[in-house]
């Protein structure tokens, strides 16, 4: 069991011409929530289909609990759970059929109530899939992945079009997992998800991966410059800053190495000289930033 | 569990959701049983010369319309709606997800069509029970009993692979009313289901019902109810079309929307 939960070496797949992944590593740890972000046509869900067993690789190699999911399928979804991009459940069962259904397809599943328990159905129950709402049936695809009491969980796009309350429900049901011990590998578009959930992300573009690192340091924006930006004043700027800065229209920014020292002489220059320094905001890059420039995306519309 | 255990399972799981949408259930069941009605109503009094007997043998048109719409009922059940029903799923992503778990995806697909015989057998045991009681049709005993279970469960298992053979040309949820209606909705009035083709139907009618199983089906069917004589080559017929069925159906089929 001290193996990683999945081991993906040089992985590669084409269709006919096109390279969709071009040569991928990752190691992902037991325990861990992993995230995999990238813009859509990055070659995320082709990775992602691959480790779950919907496609064949081309070349390179893959280890998901131990087992090539080309070669022994059966064996490694009996211990996977995949909540997919769109709810696909049938409308006339009800929920605790629904999760009783899948339960019994795998070799040891979880207890179905308390499947059901952990994403907050429980009063749903017995109601048919067909009268729930759309952010329940969500939730319900979530109770059905965790049907067979998996030891790792794919989440594919799982929160996409999710309104911002239930996608903090759906943190709170990952979180609960993460404390039963279960592996967790999502994809998503949303950087704050990764940063609230991930304990590490890794970014793909073009098939390759661009950076890989715990959110708050990825691609060292913790050691980057920090903007520091405020509305113009009347008075003249002290000459130390004024070579600093960077003036567009109304907005002056600097971007400093050394934020306290700058702050602090701004600030005593400005208690000193009357001035009120309007719209004052400090900031380093965030995870955004850094994706948006990982993935080349930023200032594309 | 056993693939057959897994199986059985899947069989009752599909009855549980089948007789709650309103929709599959009328269209399996109230279809066949409105239609023998409104024929037998329509043209019930005609009188129908059988093809292939020997003397000939004639008989209401109402007595004609039990067998076929028996065999049109299995149709229904194994072809039409289990195509449409697996496309709509495969549409909903219901089959991609449960390709993601252990289950093999035999057991999933051997137990829809299971289903789908079950619920062929129970419409030919009514369709029996209103033939004998209203329109003076035999009930089978005996060896022709066990010929005519044996011709519904040939003909059944055969429509049904080639049901889920079809959904392989079905591009989306929207196209499979039109496309599985259009494949089989032609060849039901050329083969002794809707119009009697009596014993002298054009050239190319006879050439489609040789070809085609839905004819042959009809005439074994026609054995069991009208006592007409029992060819085992109808069976090989329509077995052999199922069996092609079912290798297009491994070959081809889908457990993802086409994109």
């Amino acid at each position: 069991m001290s193996e990683a939960a999945i081991v993906v070496r040089g992985l590669v797949k084409s269709y006919g011409d096109v390279r969709a992944v071009r040569g991928v590593d990752l190691t992902i740890e037991r325990g861990e929530v992993f995230a995999l972000l990238g813009p859509n046509g990055a070659g995320k869900t082709t990775t992602v289909e691959i480790l779950e067993g919907y496609r064949e690789r081309t070349a390179g190699e893959v280890s998901v609990l131990g087992f090539d999911p080309a070669r022994h399928p059966r064996e490694m979804r009996s211990r996977i759970g995949i909540v997919l991009q769109s709810t696909g459940i049938d409308p006339y069962l009800t929920v605790r059929e629904t999760v009783e259904l899948y339960a019994g397809y795998y070799p040891s599943p979880m207890d179905v109530d308390e499947a059901v328990a952990i994403v907050g159905l429980t009063e749903k129950a017995d109601a048919r899939v067909i009268k729930l709402s759309g952010g329940q049936q969500r939730r319900l695809d979530v109770a059905v992945a965790l049907a067979g009491d998996p030891e790792l969980l794919f989440l594919d796009e799982a929160t996409t079009g999710f309104d911002p309350g239930a996608r903090r429900n759906a943190w709170e049901i990952v979180r609960n997992l993460t404390g039963l011990g279960k592996t967790v590998f999502l994809t998503t578009h949303y950087m704050d998800e990764a940063q609230h959930l991930a304990h590490r992300v890794a970014v793909i573009a073009k098939g390759k991966i661009v950076a890989e690192g715990p959110p708050a340091t990825l691609g060292d924006r913790h050691v980057a410059d920090t903007v520091i930006r405020f509305r113009r004043p009347d008075l003249e700027l002290p000459a130390a800053i004024a070579a600093r800065a960077v003036v567009s229209g109304d907005e002056v920014e600097l971007l400093v190495p050394d934020p306290t020292r700058t702050l602090h002489d701004l600030t005593t220059w400005a208690l000193e000289s009357g001035s009120t320094l309007e719209g004052l905001h400090v900031t380093q890059p965030t995870l955004e930033d850094v994706y948006l420039e990982l993935t080349g995306e930023a200032g594309r519309e | 569990m056993t693939g057959i255990g897994l199986t059985l399972r899947q069989v009752r799981f599909t009855n549980k959701a089948f007789w709650r949408n309103p929709a599959a259930a009328f269209f399996t069941f109230a279809f066949p049983l409105m239609f023998l009605v409104i024929f037998t109503t329509l043209f019930g009094n005609n009188e129908v010369t059988l093809p292939g007997t020997d003397p000939p043998i004639t008989v209401t048109q109402s007595t004609f319309y039990v067998p076929a719409m028996a065999a049109f009922s299995v149709i229904t059940a194994c072809y039409t709606n289990l195509a449409i029903g697996v496309t709509f799923q495969r549409d909903a992503g219901i089959l991609k997800r449960t390709r993601g778990t252990p289950l093999p995806g035999s057991a999933y697909l051997v137990g829809r069509s299971t289903h789908a015989v079950l619920m062929a057998c129970l419409l030919v045991a009514i369709t029996t029970a209103f033939g004998a009681a209203f329109f003076g049709t035999d009930v089978p005993t005996g060896a022709a009993l066990a010929r005519f279970v044996v011709t519904v469960l040939v003909g059944a298992a055969a429509f049904a692979a080639l049901g889920l053979a079809v959904t392989a040309i079905i591009p989306n949820a929207d196209a499979a009313p039109p496309i599985v209606n259009a494949t089989i909705l032609p060849i039901l009035f050329l083969s002794d289901i809707f119009i009697p083709v009596g014993t002298d139907p054009p050239a190319w009618v006879d050439v489609v019902g040789r070809v085609f199983p839905v004819r042959h089906f009809a005439e074994a069917m026609q054995s069991g109810f009208l006592g007409t004589p029992f060819e085992w080559w109808d069976l090989v017929v329509v077995g052999a079309w199922g069996l092609a069925g079912l290798l297009l159906a491994m070959r081809f089929f889908a457990w993802e929307p086409r994109k």
